[in-house]
């Protein structure tokens, strides 16, 4: 005996971005990386959502948590970032993109449910990456984030190395959203990865079927 | 971060707990951390024996309510002592794991305990089974359980192979509890390793200072 729900859940549920991002630094860049699945409880609403957002030419964030909140940070600081840039007249430091995103978070912590990855390169120190989680600002060699992240703690702390080159970041990052996606539920899709260094920025995706696969598969 | 309660509905002392099983070449290696906490913020034992023999090769990991679980394995293994006399022959593994399902299933409204049952017999060798909290009992090649096992999924998934050598799968689960006990709270303590074979039962204790280290920035 139960009672009928008026209409599905998924309309009324608030829709998450559960999800798993990544970020490595090496010498000379970073390199992002993200799943595609956007969630509204057991439905899965979007299958081929990008969440690396471009915050400037050469930094980018990758979004988690709440779909909203953290599309519209990353829209009002790519917003802020233009403005002060032009003040600057030159390209912004990524640390100053992170510590928009960080007042943001802190200050609407009690409201606000997201948690952005900021990644990028800068003239003045390389390829860096800061988490922004809660509202705190911190530099790390690499980062990940959402829900698929619990599943790989183990398997980054056991495989990052310092001093990694391009090629080996990038398949860092893919194995690690591979891993992951294999293991939560909410997350899923396609594997999106961004790589940026001083002379470009390059975007790309991995489909479901190109991504590596492990021993039970 | 935030905080994240995995054994949150467990009232009094809780095993919040890594415990894995790993078959190689001839044998399976089982281990697990030795802490015992409450709530998550009190230490209540840092040298718990999670790994119970219920007979000459085959043992138990323990997960969940620390007395559940003491109290399930306790009669379990009163239930397999008695099976092998009437049968006159050691117990399969698969009997051992039936005899605890049973248990688990039967009461599975008081209980809150998860196992994974491990060991060596005549009939099928080495065998890894997991009974899980409401009493599902299936077989794997690999099998990991507790709270601290949700960081290391991505790091099994990816470093498991089938048909390993002993020292190879030994290294493997040494390595897998230390990434756990690193990003578990309640997790900790030492390593206790044991190796089932044909050829018997070998113990090996690791302290929290001799387990390898992983670059944590």
């Amino acid at each position: 005996l139960f009672i009928m729900e008026s209409g599905p859940e998924w309309l009324s549920e608030e829709v998450k971005t559960g999800t798993t991002i990544i970020a490595v630094e090496f010498d000379g860049g970073v390199v992002l990386g993200s799943d595609s699945r956007v969630s509204a409880g057991e439905k899965v609403v979007n299958r081929v959502m990008n969440k690396l957002s471009p915050l400037h030419d050469k930094i980018y964030c990758a979004l988690s948590g709440s779909a909203a909140d953290a599309q519209t940070i990353a829209e009002i600081v790519n917003y802020q970032l233009d403005v002060h840039s032009i003040e600057i007249g030159e390209d912004p430091q990524v640390r100053s993109a992170a510590t928009l995103v960080k007042n943001i978070s802190y200050k609407y912590k009690e409201e606000l449910s997201a948690h952005l990855i900021v990644a990028g390169w800068d003239r003045r120190d390389g390829g860096q990456v800061f988490a922004t989680l809660n509202g705190l600002l911190t530099r790390q060699p690499f980062a990940v984030g959402g829900s698929g992240s619990w599943y790989v703690y183990g398997f980054v702390d056991a495989e990052y190395r310092k001093g990694m080159s391009k090629q080996e970041c990038q398949q860092f990052v893919v194995n690690t959203l591979s891993l992951a996606m294999n293991r939560d539920g909410s997350s899923g899709g396609v594997a999106y990865m961004v790589t940026i260094e001083a002379d470009h920025t390059e975007e790309k995706v991995i489909l479901g079927n190109e991504l590596p696969t492990f021993f039970d598969q | 971060m935030e905080k994240h309660c995995m054994s949150s509905q467990v009232k009094g002392v809780s095993t919040g707990t890594t415990i894995l099983a790993a078959l190689f070449d001839g044998g399976v290696v089982i281990g697990s951390d030795s802490r015992a906490s409450i709530g998550g913020e009190y230490v209540s034992s840092k040298t718990i024996n999670k790994v119970i023999q219920v007979h000459d090769r085959i043992f138990c990991c323990m997960s969940g309510s620390l007395a559940d679980a003491q109290a399930v394995t306790k009669a379990a293994k009163f239930h397999l002592s008695f099976h092998s006399v009437q049968m006159e022959k050691p117990p399969l593994v698969v009997a051992a794991a039936t005899v605890m399902k049973e248990l688990c299933f039967k009461n599975k409204d008081e209980l809150e305990a998860g196992f994974i049952t491990a060991g060596w017999d005549r009939k099928k060798g080495p065998q890894v089974y997991v009974v899980a909290i409401g009493g599902m009992l299936i077989s794997q090649p690999v099998m990991i359980a507790g709270s601290g096992s949700t960081y290391i999924y991505g790091y099994v998934d990816a470093k498991y192979r089938p048909n390993m050598s002993k020292e190879e799968c030994l290294q493997f689960a040494t390595n897998a509890l230390a990434l756990a006990m690193g990003r578990d709270n309640v997790s900790g303590g030492v390593a206790n390793l044991v190796v089932v074979s044909e050829s018997g039962v070998e113990h090996t204790v690791i302290p929290g200072d001799k387990l390898p280290q992983f670059h944590d920035d």
